[in-house]
């Protein structure tokens, strides 16, 4: 269209030389170069015009490109004969040559041998034009609206057609129309792959409120349906890569993501559990899950894990897939292999009893405590015996702790009063005086929960959850802080260090927080140490400054995310002032971003602990 | 004023003239208006031609016959009009008199431009039309009968100057208006382009090859960019044997270039040029433009800007002053209630109570008579048969399940694309219930698809129809093939690409226009073409029924749209005046205007009734591919090549929006079957959708803007735009309401 341009409309004219060269093709030389420039003007003329006639042929036929017959039509319109043999299915069929001084364009004629095209068999019939609806339109009644297309979108229509097209240029119109619904459904929008694109970056990338929102996302929107096989694969390869990598801080990220996977309503999960559940239990039985066994904190990420599981176990098991009893015998299996074989991580085996112990007291009952003793002697053996690996004697104390943690309750509620720490003795051996300090701590605790409503957890049903802890031990800063996210920092290190006395009435908790700051710095990294007690009621007055910050929201449309706050062992003066926290638990640094249902029977691991 | 109003008629007779000219006689419209199926009412309303235009318009024609020698039509012509021999001779010896001797002096043209500067100072108004049309028709018995002769156009360019002046003058001119006022210096900035174009079409005539290549490469790039086009066509064209044949040339020669300016600015223009004793420039302007002297304030540049852009400047504003009908015709009444309620009690309960109301509003509405309305007998229209009131109830009933549209609520949209069309799809168009697709393909075939379960059968062949029992109730349904049923047809006949396809309003019919210059009508029971209309000997670019069925009208490359009956082979109508060729053509919803666009960038409206232009709309930068006339008849819509969505009131013959957006030429435009909402389609792959209502509200009519015409655009374009659809790779070449508003768009998919 634009084949001349502004500055040159004037000038453009054929060269002489073309015309010498023609002349010549059809036998008239010495052309004398008057006549030349003359024939040239005259030529170029009339090339002109009938280009501008050819345009307005190009824009009826409503296109964008000028092709051969355009031009045929704009000679036939002054009364010329067309030129014939230009159907060229390039778009410049002219060649190129020079030499002798002289450059050509030339328009190659091969000599064509007859019998090669009537020996080839005939080139396939193209395709005869077909006329292409929304699927939809072709089967409901033509009138009817179709869809709501928001601004911007790209139509559902056109986004087929491509497919349509193509698969229809390969099998024909039928055969392209059939296989069309199960690869259209599979195909995500520009607008999906972006968001997914974006969902996933933000969920294991290194900024933490992004990772909130992508979450937050992730759990309410209701149009994931589409994405989510994409979600679940990704989930999926990404434990299984992180987990060979030890790569904790991703595996966390992964975890939460299918947390808000199940949060979601509008989700259903079933279909593509066999990708997430191997992907969960992956993450609570691992050998190892973090570079540093000694001093990261992969427990809680087995904690977190198990609790996903049974969430999941309640959520799907049906009769037909029978999801718990095939998890609870997975475990087992682990499990009983662990008894037998004294070799057996302790990593692999607090998982196994985590999986198994949230899946209910029920299985606690029939499949924990009946271990005990033996769990016991071992748990002996490595605190007692001879020094053994750092590594063991951690793993050792977190099954302890554990197995107390859970036992107790159940105990609690099983077994009749009074407690004696003889009998416990007797029957659970090593682990027995332990776990009957424990039982009265429960009882105490059952009792005390009789007459409050609120106990050791927290429930917070902001929206948005908005609660902020400060960093311990930096007293008094606390209260500039303004409520935010809670913030996983990148270099996620939590570390628990063990009780200064194996003999503790408490064992510490194992839960550990997630918890930051809002203000940006780059300190957010929490190491909660418990090593005496001194320290201890230093964290306990850093919280009392805190006081303010927690804050307790109730009455929230929907619970998003629970955070369940888990007690230290904390000063009384705390819990005198403390208007908003209930007396009998104690606020804490320690807030574990967990997201279990709180109820009654869920909570004994946290009420277990008391003020010394 | 009253001067100015002399002027105007004068130039009325010397338009028809030139009019004839470029059509070579072949047809004229008032000797046509004696054709068949139109003359009782034709008849009627030509006799009251006593509106002194249509006389003086009679009369000039008359006179032209006369010097032609022609006195058979000169006598046919007289008894048609019922003019007496003797009424006519006063009046044109009136109107030479009002030539106030121009006539005399202008055969020795080119004298003593002094004189003719102050016969021009005195009576300003009469001095346009003074040279052309005397040496023209003069001319025009010697010349050939029928081709227009281009020496005898080009003639008017013989006289000489100095070649080597011209730029001289060009700049002289250019630097003065630099210097006048702000206010002026946008309107006489008008006339630098139609000067430009005669100064070099000057030089070029009279062989000053270098000179012209150089002037043109001085000042082209001065001129406003909606002119390349032209621009690049003029700058071919570098030789004198060249204007032979160049339909261009003829344009600027035949035509006058319009120019609006103020009083106040021309006469500063005048001044100037009197002082400078610049005669080239002068006598360029007095033969070339028009210029439409008005009292008041000079327009701004953005004013201008609306309005220029068309091959021959603007639409002279006397042009736009005719009545336009443009009301709804009444709704003939249709025995509905009776047997639409039983059906309907047969059908549900709920329904009719519903429905009551409704229809009482709507029969207390028709029965009012619409005072813009034309008469319902203006033009004939064909009786409605049973089949058509029952598609009339059926249309009714669709109606009240109509989705209302607004802002909030858009429409949805349904794509249908043509698979494997290889670049070839030309047209689409959809019945008016939306249950066939016709599609035109550049292999000369017309397709036709049913997009409901019901397939597409034909009528079974003579002999087997005489076996039909023919009083069965199911006769209908015995005379039709189930052999033959298919979801798409093949029509065969044409010999070029099919460039316009239309449905008539009863299904029956489809109309195709080709590259082969003629109209088919196909019916579509038995899928066969019934007539070809040979007419055009060019390529015809687009065809339309009328929306009452059996009229329709057709334009194409030879510049002249043609009104056919259906069952006349022979045209009733042929509405010559456009440059260049016609592009799209539209009926109005009342069926008694017909609007085409054409590549000379205007838009005219034409009554069919009398073949008078009665609306000229400048304003395009590009030739106009789409038209679309809203539901209530009072507003109409055009695209162009430029991307740009002009809207209009028919009625004052004003613009009344600028919709900017699309990128390329839009094909595809489309009101909602209540008017609320725009649709555009493009070659760019988008759908737009444009706030109608707000566009038409925003603009505040006083009577001085619609007595001037200067309207003042508002910018907001973009806040009328309610949304933007991307295709694929889908160019929209065609767009289409349901009844239940919902939009249908057509294109072919471009792999």
């Amino acid at each position: 269209m634009a084949e001349e341009r502004r500055p040159k409309q004037c000038t453009v004219v054929l060269p002489t030389e073309s015309m010498k060269a023609m002349a010549e093709s059809i036998g008239v030389g010495q052309l004398q170069e008057e006549s030349c420039a003359a024939l040239s003007e005259e030529v170029s003329y009339r090339i002109k015009e009938i280009a501008q006639d050819a345009l307005k042929f190009m824009h009826h036929g409503k296109r964008c490109k000028l092709t051969t017959s355009d031009i045929d039509y704009a000679l036939k319109l002054k009364n010329v004969e067309p030129l014939y043999g230009f159907q060229s299915q390039e778009f410049i069929p002219f060649r190129f040559a020079s030499g002798g001084g002289r450059e050509l364009h030339f328009y190659e004629e091969k000599e064509v041998d007859l019998s090669d095209i009537i020996n080839t068999p005939l080139p396939r019939v193209p395709l005869d034009v077909s006329l292409k609806a929304p699927k939809e339109q072709q089967k409901t009644e033509s009138t009817e609206p179709l869809k709501a297309v928001k601004p911007g979108q790209e139509e559902e229509g056109s986004t087929q057609k491509g497919q349509g097209a193509t698969s229809a240029e390969a099998k024909g119109k039928k055969d392209g129309l059939m296989r069309m619904k199960p690869r259209s459904t599979h195909e995500l929008s520009v607008e999906q792959q972006l968001y997914y694109k974006e969902i996933t970056e933000a969920c294991v990338g290194s900024c933490e409120a992004k990772r909130a929102e992508a979450l937050q996302s992730i759990a309410t929107d209701p149009g994931l349906y589409q994405m989510l096989p994409r979600f679940s694969t990704f989930i999926s390869e990404g434990v299984r890569v992180n987990v060979v990598q030890n790569n904790l801080a991703l595996l966390i990220y992964l975890m939460r993501m299918v947390k808000a996977l199940m949060d979601n309503p509008t989700l259903y999960l079933e279909k593509y559990l066999h990708e997430l559940i191997p992907a969960v239990v992956t993450c609570i039985v691992s050998k190892q899950l973090c570079l540093r066994p000694d001093v990261d904190n992969h427990w809680a990420l087995r904690d977190f894990a198990a609790r996903l599981m049974a969430q999941s176990c309640k959520t799907f098991s049906t009769t037909t897939n029978n999801i718990q009893s095939r998890i609870t015998k997975t475990f087992t299996k682990v499990y009983n292999n662990c008894w037998l074989d004294d070799k057996t991580q302790w990593t692999t085996r607090y998982g196994c009893i985590a999986g198994l112990s949230e899946l209910g007291p029920d299985v606690i009952k029939t499949l924990i405590l009946p271990r005990l003793t033996v769990e016991g002697a071992r748990i002996k053996a490595v605190s007692d015996g001879p020094v053994v690996s750092n590594i063991d004697k951690i793993g050792a104390d977190h099954v302890q702790n554990l197995l107390l943690k859970h036992c107790a309750s159940v105990i609690a509620k099983a077994c009749p009063l009074p407690d004696n720490v003889e009998q416990y003795r007797a029957d659970y051996g090593y682990l027995g005086p332990m776990l009957c300090s424990h039982v009265v701590k429960a009882r105490a605790q059952a009792a005390l929960q009789a007459q409050q409503v609120n106990r050791t957890t927290l429930t917070i049903t902001q929206p948005r959850p908005t609660l902020t802890v400060s960093q311990s031990g930096i007293g008094g800063s606390g209260g500039s802080r303004t409520p935010s996210i809670i913030k996983v920092p990148s270099s996620l290190t939590l570390m628990s260090t063990r009780p200064g006395t194996p003999t503790q009435p408490s064992p510490p908790a194992t839960k550990y927080i997630v918890m930051a700051t809002s203000s940006g710095s780059s300190s957010t990294q929490q190491v909660i140490t418990r090593t005496s007690s001194s320290v201890t009621s230093t964290v306990a007055s850093a919280t009392s400054t805190l006081q303010p910050l927690v804050k307790l929201e109730s009455g929230g449309s929907r619970p998003l995310q629970k955070y369940i706050v888990v007690s230290l062992p904390s000063s009384s003066s705390l819990e005198s002032k403390s208007g908003v926290l209930p007396p009998s638990s104690s606020t804490s640094p320690i807030l574990l971003e967990a997201r279990i249902k709180v109820d009654c029977s869920d909570s004994p691991g946290a009420s277990t602990q008391s003020p010394h | 004023m009253a001067a100015v109003q002399d002027g105007q008629l004068n130039m009325e007779v010397e338009k028809d003239i030139k009019t004839e000219i470029t059509n070579d006689g072949s047809g004229n419209i008032n000797a046509n208006s004696s054709s068949p199926g139109s003359t009782s009412s034709g008849g009627k309303s030509k006799s009251p031609a006593g509106s002194g235009e249509d006389q003086q318009t009679l009369l000039a024609v008359l006179q032209f016959l006369k010097r032609n020698k022609l006195t058979e039509s000169v006598d046919i012509l007289r008894r048609e009009a019922g003019l007496s021999a003797d009424a006519d001779d006063s009046p044109v010896s009136d109107s030479a008199g009002a030539g106030s001797g121009g006539v005399p002096n202008v055969s020795a043209d080119g004298g003593d431009a002094n004189s003719l500067l102050s016969r021009v100072s005195i009576a300003t108004p009469v001095a346009p039309p003074a040279t052309a049309p005397p040496k023209a028709t003069g001319s025009m018995a010697s010349g050939g009968e029928d081709q227009p002769d281009v020496n005898v156009v080009l003639s008017a360019y013989s006289q000489q100057g100095d070649p080597v002046l011209y730029p001289l003058y060009y700049n002289g001119l250019k630097k003065f208006i630099e210097s006048v006022l702000d206010c002026h210096r946008a309107e006489l900035s008008q006339v630098f382009y139609p000067l430009f174009v005669h100064m070099y079409l000057e030089l070029v005539y009279n062989n000053h090859e270098n000179e012209a290549k150089q002037f043109f490469e001085k000042f082209s790039g001065d001129q406003e960019c909606y002119y390349e086009e032209d621009l690049r066509i003029l700058s071919s064209m570098s030789k004198k044997e060249h204007m032979k044949g160049n339909e261009t040339m003829l344009d600027f020669r035949t035509s006058k270039f319009v120019l609006r300016i103020s009083r106040d600015s021309y006469q500063l223009l005048k001044r100037h040029l009197q002082e400078r004793q610049n005669n080239q420039i002068w006598n360029i302007i007095q033969e070339h433009l028009y210029i439409d002297i008005f009292d008041g304030m000079p327009r701004s540049k953005s004013q201008i800007d609306a309005m220029s852009g068309s091959l021959a400047g603007e639409g002279k504003r006397d042009a736009n002053k005719a009545k336009v009908f443009y009301g709804l015709l009444k709704e003939p009444e249709i025995e509905v209630p009776l047997d639409d309620e039983d059906e309907e009690a047969e059908n549900e309960e709920g329904k009719p109570k519903k429905k009551k109301p409704k229809k009482d509003s709507m029969g207390s509405k028709s029965k009012k008579q619409d005072p813009n309305a034309p008469q319902q007998t203006r033009i004939p229209l064909p009786e409605l048969k049973d089949s058509d009131k029952l598609d009339k109830i059926m249309n009714m009933k669709e109606a009240t399940k109509k989705i209302r549209l607004s802002p909030d609520n858009l429409p949805s949209i349904c794509f249908y694309s043509f698979l494997n069309a290889y670049q070839g799809l030309t047209a689409v168009d959809f019945t008016d219930d939306s249950s066939l697709i016709a599609g035109g393909f550049a292999d000369s075939t017309v397709r036709v698809w049913s997009v409901t379960p019901k397939k597409l059968r034909r009528v079974k062949s003579a002999a087997d129809l005489s076996n039909i029992d023919k009083e069965s109730d199911d006769v209908l349904e015995r005379i039709m093939d189930e052999k033959t049923a298919s979801e798409s047809k093949i029509l065969y006949g044409h010999s070029g690409p099919v460039y316009g396809i239309s449905f008539s309003p009863d299904r029956n019919y489809l109309l195709s226009s080709s590259e082969d210059g003629t109209v088919r009508l196909w019916s579509l029971q038995t899928f066969t073409c019934l007539v070809g209309y040979k007419g055009h000997n060019y390529p015809v670019w687009d065809t339309q029924f009328s929306p009452y069925g059996y009229y329709f009208i057709s334009g194409g490359h030879d510049r002249v749209a043609r009104l056919w009956a259906t069952d006349h082979y022979q045209p009733l109508r042929m509405f010559a005046g456009h440059l260049a060729d016609i592009t799209c053509t539209l009926f109005h919803p009342n069926s008694n205007y017909v609007a085409t666009g054409s590549a000379d960038r205007t838009i005219r409206l034409w009554d069919v009734l009398t073949g008078n232009c009665v609306r000229i709309l400048t304003g395009h930068k590009g030739p106009i591919h789409s038209l679309a006339f809203s539901p209530n008849g009072k507003f109409m819509a055009s695209g162009a090549t430029d991307g740009r969505v002009l809207l209009w009131d028919v009625g004052h013959g004003l613009m009344v929006g600028e919709l900017k957006g699309h990128s390329d030429t839009i094909y595809a435009l489309k009101f909602s079957r209540d008017g609320e909402i725009l649709a555009s389609g493009s070659m760019d792959n988008t759908v737009k959708l444009w706030d109608t209502l707000k566009a038409f509200d925003d603009v505040e009519l006083d009577d001085f803007t619609a007595a001037t015409g200067h309207i003042h655009l508002p910018e907001n374009s973009q806040e009328l735009l309610l949304g933007t659809y991307m295709t694929k790779s889908t160019p929209v070449i065609h767009l289409h309401f349901t009844r239940r508003n919902l939009l249908l768009a057509a294109g072919a998919y471009n792999p």
